[in-house]
């Protein structure tokens, strides 16, 4: 137990204050509360919207409302704001009961402590951000690392254990920095070795070396060849469609022969996967299509003479639209730039519209089940299989998250549903996010739930320090019972 | 590109204003000129923010020690501007660089912004401490808070700054904010040639609002409330019981004289000084509760 009487060293900052009992440090963000040092940022009351069904309670409807801080089930509270508790078989801050449609629902609210966690960052850009299992670094230290593509976007698995705790103390502590500010929706300069500076933030479009990206592709080479194929018919002998992953040829592409598109005599460097389809025509980079090329005619070898001939027209292509060049052959069958003819515009006008705007998402993920279910139930194993079994509905701040099957709770949350600044950390290095768990009052009864601190949500004392805010509309409720009582 | 500690975020509106906050400081500021520019100045702004607090830090021991002749001097671009600011202060007595602290950080950020991109019109409010740039014929309009004591936001008039007036800084002490006042003043609010001019000239001016003895004024040590307080064992206000209207003119009008010697100097160009819902400005102590600091903005307002 802290001495109540005794100054805290607070170590949110480097100011470091010395905090006397009852006062505040120079932020007025951190607190000396009993002798312990607590945030005093406001918990968060989330209240529902119309959009998500959940019970309302108008103000009209209830002329004699008390000044009540919850007034029933179309308020939920989040666990932003609520502190922690150490060491964790101490029972939750906050262990609220709420009638929601008769069911007396119970919600444990607390902020983890999160030493296992990181985020999973997908960054939407063709261009070569950095080699699969290059490490990624921000201010110099490495906090992760480029993992498997999966889609025509760059994936990156920051933080984890390894970084958080495996490293130098610096490695934890920026690598902390970094998943807090990205969590938060911040935006972060990171740089992969051998390869991009990329600023990234959540909800907003990838920086790469110091250009913002403003388009997904539309697909790769030969799926654009495959999409447009028809709206080239008759306007044009031959389309390249420039892709780092694939790059599409349309004479050879099976969406070619389909139309009856003849052979054009074209060679293209790279190694030829299946008809049409090409892998490294060029190295990545960030020009045409995600390759290091600024002039496309660098991937073409001469045309063959068997099939080539004078006057044959082609349109080069990448696979945003963002680039493009219109050739004919001359006599010599060598490619010669032509004015674009107007004809093709509308083709490539149709990829850049195809393609959707590129953004960076941030996905949290962290393991609950740990420590912190003691803070629930003194039979943690029980709070697992409730959640894994659909009864007790796990939320990020009021977010959905999604469970991975398995051992333990581990969830994943898009950090753009939560309030703003939901995370915090502390200097272990570790991750604070808000977590809590909402289930019928029977079922917490019967897990051994801490059923003597429960308290009506009611009851919870106006003159707290709180924010109400307003449901963002696409949660679901996190009060309505996963399943019928 | 801030560091990740500090935050940076942009605040929606007609005229996109930036928000930094870092351990203490928050600033919110306003860039005004071309799109380009103002984007160019908010980033920098948010680059050159994120060093800031780390770059105080590195020095705090000296900077919360007295300043004056003789003494030390800091070695960072931001403490030494704190220093410099200071330095003029310490014959009223016991002063250290922190009572220029946030001004001298705002001029720092509006210094970064400026150094980026060409700027109308600029201001950088850290905490209510304010670094101005005024393009040639450009104005800016300042609300001021009628009782900063209640913290609220009701605006008792507003002040139009023009380039020609040769203001760009502007900053108010009193005992209502975050760091301690040793007189009683609510709020003395000054106009200087930059902003932690305004902010030590203002730090003094209301500790020389003054009652000496007074037995319903309660002080305290500083250090008794903050351990790592600048001012050490000083005794700093806590409490002012309600005063006559004698005992207010009496006060208001010892920090004028304070006030009158600084603008002498060349130190500050305008003030106005509030206690107990009574106003006197520098420049027509007569008027009693104007809205005007200076009789040079008298037109304007």
């Amino acid at each position: 137990m802290a001495d109540p009487l005794a100054t805290v060293r607070c170590d949110a900052c480097p100011v470091m204050c010395n905090i006397r009992p009852g006062l505040t440090g120079a932020c007025d963000r951190y607190a000396n509360s009993a002798g312990e040092l607590v945030r005093v940022d406001p918990l968060v009351l989330l209240e529902s919207t119309l959009a998500q069904g959940g019970p309302l309670v108008a103000f009209q409807s209830e002329p004699d409302w008390d000044g009540r801080l919850v007034r029933g089930a179309d308020t939920f509270v989040t666990a932003i704001g609520a502190g922690t508790t150490y060491p964790d078989y101490k029972p939750a801050p906050f262990i609220v009961s709420t009638e929601v449609d008769g069911v007396d629902m119970v919600t444990v609210v607390t902020e983890g402590v999160f030493s296992y966690c990181g985020v999973k960052v997908k960054i939407d850009t063709d261009r070569h951000l950095g080699a699969e299992r290059a490490l990624v670094r921000a201010q110099g230290e490495p906090v992760g690392h480029v993992t498997t593509g999966e889609y025509g976007s760059q994936m990156l698995s920051l933080g984890g254990v390894g970084h958080l705790t495996g490293g130098t103390k610096k490695e934890g502590r920026v690598t902390c920095e970094t998943l807090l500010a990205l969590s938060n929706a911040q935006a972060v300069e990171l740089t992969i070795d051998d390869g991009a500076t990329v600023i990234v933030q959540a909800g907003a479009a990838p920086i790469v070396n110091g250009v913002a990206e403003t388009k997904m592709r539309v697909g790769c080479g030969s799926a654009t060849i495959g999409i447009f194929a028809p709206q080239w018919l008759g306007k044009v002998d031959e389309v390249v469609v420039v892709d780092d992953h694939i790059t599409g040829v349309l004479s050879e592409h099976q969406a070619g022969k389909l139309l009856d598109i003849p052979p054009t005599g074209i060679r293209m460097r790279g190694r030829r996967s299946t008809p049409g389809r090409y892998f490294q025509v060029a190295h990545p980079g960030t020009g045409w299509g995600g390759t290091d090329i600024s002039d496309p005619l660098s991937i073409l070898d001469p045309f063959d003479p068997k099939h080539a001939r004078p006057g044959l027209r082609m349109l080069m292509v990448s696979t945003t639209g963002e680039h493009s060049a219109y050739y004919e052959l001359d006599e010599a069958l060598r490619p010669v730039a032509r004015p674009f003819p107007s004809v093709l515009t509308d083709s490539v006008a149709r990829i850049s519209e195809n393609c959707e705007p590129a953004l960076c998402s941030v996905v949290f993920i962290g393991g609950a089940g740990g420590s912190l279910r003691a803070g629930v139930t003194d039979n943690p194993v029980r709070l697992t299989q409730s959640v894994s079994h659909g009864v007790t509905r796990l939320t990020c701040g009021g977010a959905p998250v999604y469970l991975w099957p398995g051992g333990g709770i581990t969830f994943m949350v898009d950090v753009t549903r939560l309030p703003e600044n939901a995370f915090g950390y502390v200097p272990t290095p570790a991750l604070v996010a808000p977590i809590e768990f909402t289930m019928p009052l029977a079922q917490y009864a019967a897990m051994g739930g801490y059923m003597d601190h429960v308290r009506p949500a009611a009851s919870l004392d106006p003159a707290a320090p709180h924010r109400r805010l307003s449901a963002a509309p696409d949660n679901p409720w996190p009060l309505t019972p996963l399943i019928a009582p | 590109m801030t560091g990740v500690r500090a935050s940076s975020r942009l605040l929606p509106g007609a005229q996109p204003r930036l928000h930094l906050q870092d351990g203490p400081i928050d600033i919110i500021l306003l860039a005004d000129g071309e799109a380009d520019a103002v984007d160019a100045a908010y980033r920098a702004a948010s680059q050159s923010f994120a060093f800031i607090l780390d770059e105080l830090c590195a020095e705090l021991p000296l900077l919360r020690a007295a300043a004056g002749p003789g003494r030390p001097w800091p070695g960072g671009p931001i403490a030494r501007r704190m220093r410099a600011a200071v330095e003029p202060m310490a014959r009223f007595g016991f002063i250290t660089p922190m009572a220029a602290v946030a001004g001298a950080v705002a001029e720092e950020v509006l210094a970064a912004m400026l150094e980026e991109a060409p700027l109308l019109r600029a201001a950088v409010n850290n905490g209510g401490d304010i670094a101005l740039h005024l393009a040639p014929g450009e104005t800016i309009r300042i609300g001021m808070v009628a009782k900063p004591e209640l913290g609220s936001v009701d605006l008792f008039g507003s002040l139009v700054i023009g380039h020609a007036d040769g203001v760009r800084g502007l900053a108010t002490s009193g005992r209502h904010g975050r760091s301690f006042s040793l007189g009683i003043a609510d709020a003395v609010t000054v106009l200087g040639r930059t902003a932690a001019a305004a902010d030590a000239a203002a730090t003094v001016i209301a500790n020389a609002v003054d009652l000496p003895g007074h037995p319903g004024i309660h002080r305290c040590p500083a250090r008794a409330l903050q351990p790592d307080s600048d001012l050490g064992d000083t005794t700093v206000t806590r409490e002012v019981a309600a005063l006559t209207a004698a005992e207010i003119d009496a006060a208001l009008t010892r920090g004028l004289l304070r006030a009158e010697d600084l603008r002498a100097e060349g130190l500050i160009i305008g003030a106005a000084l509030h206690l107990q819902g009574v106003t006197r400005t520098l420049a027509n102590p007569a008027e009693g509760a104007s809205p005007c600091l200076t009789s040079n903005c008298a037109s304007a307002c």
